[in-house]
C-alpha cells in the first residue's frame, strides 16, 4: 500500500510537501500527537550528476519494481523505527527520464534533535542503495549501460549494519 | 503448472521481453526457473551468482517452492537512489 510518506512515482519530487505531510502526520505517530516538540528536520536530494566514472551523463532512466520498492521502503521505515524511535520519515523515488540536476529521491526526517534526523536520514539513503528494487540506465555521450550496485538481500545483517556504521559516522 | 516471470533493466534487455510465462513440473523452485531461463538465455547465466529474487512481490530465495499461478522475479543488482 503506497502512503503519502514512502512513494514511488513519475512526477518530480516536492520535498516542502513532504515536510508538510510529515509535520501533519507524523512518520513514527509520536510526531503527529505534538509537533511542537521536533526541533529538526534534515532534507536529502539526490540529483543526478551530469559525470560518472569519467562518462559525460546526458540523463538516466529509472525503473522499479514498484510493489516489492514500497515494500522495501516499508521495511527500511521499520528498521529506523526500531533504531530512531522518535523519528518521523518521508521517502520518495522518482522513476523514468530524468535530466541533469533533476531530483531521483528525496528523504526528509524529522526529530525533536538534529543527530537522530541526519543520521536516520543518512541510513534511509544507504538502506535504498542496498535493497530496493531500483535501477538507472545512464545514456551518457557515446551509448548506455545498465548501473548495478548491491545485489540486494533485505536479511543481509552485514550490510545493515554497515548502513548503520556510516549513518553514525 | 504455469508462473509468470518478471525481468528486470539488463535482465529485461537480454531475454528481450519484461514479463513471460513457463510452464513447470510440480516442485519447482525459483531456482529451477532461473536455470530454465539461464537455458534459454544464455547471457542471463553470469548473473546466477548476483540476482535476487522475489515470489509474489517479496523477496525470496532461489529454493523457494513455486506454485501455480505464482509471479516470479529476477532483480539484477540494484542501483536506485
Amino acid at each position: 500500500m503506497m502512503s503519502a510518506l514512502l512513494r514511488i512515482g513519475r512526477e518530480p519530487l516536492d520535498p516542502q510537501e513532504m515536510a508538510a505531510t510529515l509535520a501533519a502526520q507524523g512518520g513514527s505517530g509520536a510526531v503527529a500527537e505534538d509537533p511542537g516538540r521536533d526541533g529538526a528536520v534534515v532534507v536529502f536530494l539526490g540529483l543526478v550528476r551530469n559525470h560518472n566514472l569519467g562518462r559525460s551523463v546526458r540523463y538516466l532512466e529509472y525503473e522499479a519494481y514498484e510493489p516489492l520498492a514500497v515494500k522495501a521502503f516499508e521495511r527500511i521505515a521499520h528498521e529506523i523505527r526500531g533504531r530512531w524511535p522518535g523519528v518521523g520519515l518521508a521517502l520518495h523515488h522518482r522513476i523514468g527520464r530524468l535530466d541533469i540536476s533533476e531530483a531521483s529521491i528525496a528523504i526528509v526526517t524529522r526529530s525533536a534533535h538534529r543527530a537522530d534526523a541526519y543520521a536516520a536520514n543518512r541510513y534511509a539513503i544507504e538502506r535504498v542503495k542496498q535493497i530496493a528494487p531500483i535501477w538507472k540506465r545512464e545514456y551518457f555521450d557515446g551509448g548506455d549501460v545498465w548501473i548495478e550496485g548491491a545485489t540486494a538481500d533485505p536479511d543481509d545483517a552485514q550490510a545493515r549494519a554497515e548502513a548503520e556504521r556510516v549513518a553514525c559516522a | 503448472m504455469r508462473v509468470t516471470v518478471k525481468l528486470f533493466a539488463r535482465l529485461r534487455d537480454i531475454a528481450g521481453v519484461p514479463e513471460l510465462t513457463r510452464d513447470l513440473a510440480p516442485g519447482a523452485t525459483i531456482g529451477s526457473v532461473w536455470r530454465q531461463l539461464a537455458g534459454e538465455f544464455p547471457e542471463l547465466a553470469p548473473y546466477e551468482r548476483s540476482i535476487s529474487s522475489a515470489l509474489n512481490a517479496d523477496y525470496s530465495r532461489m529454493d523457494a517452492v513455486v506454485r501455480d499461478g505464482d509471479e516470479v522475479a529476477f532483480l539484477p543488482p540494484v542501483s536506485g537512489g
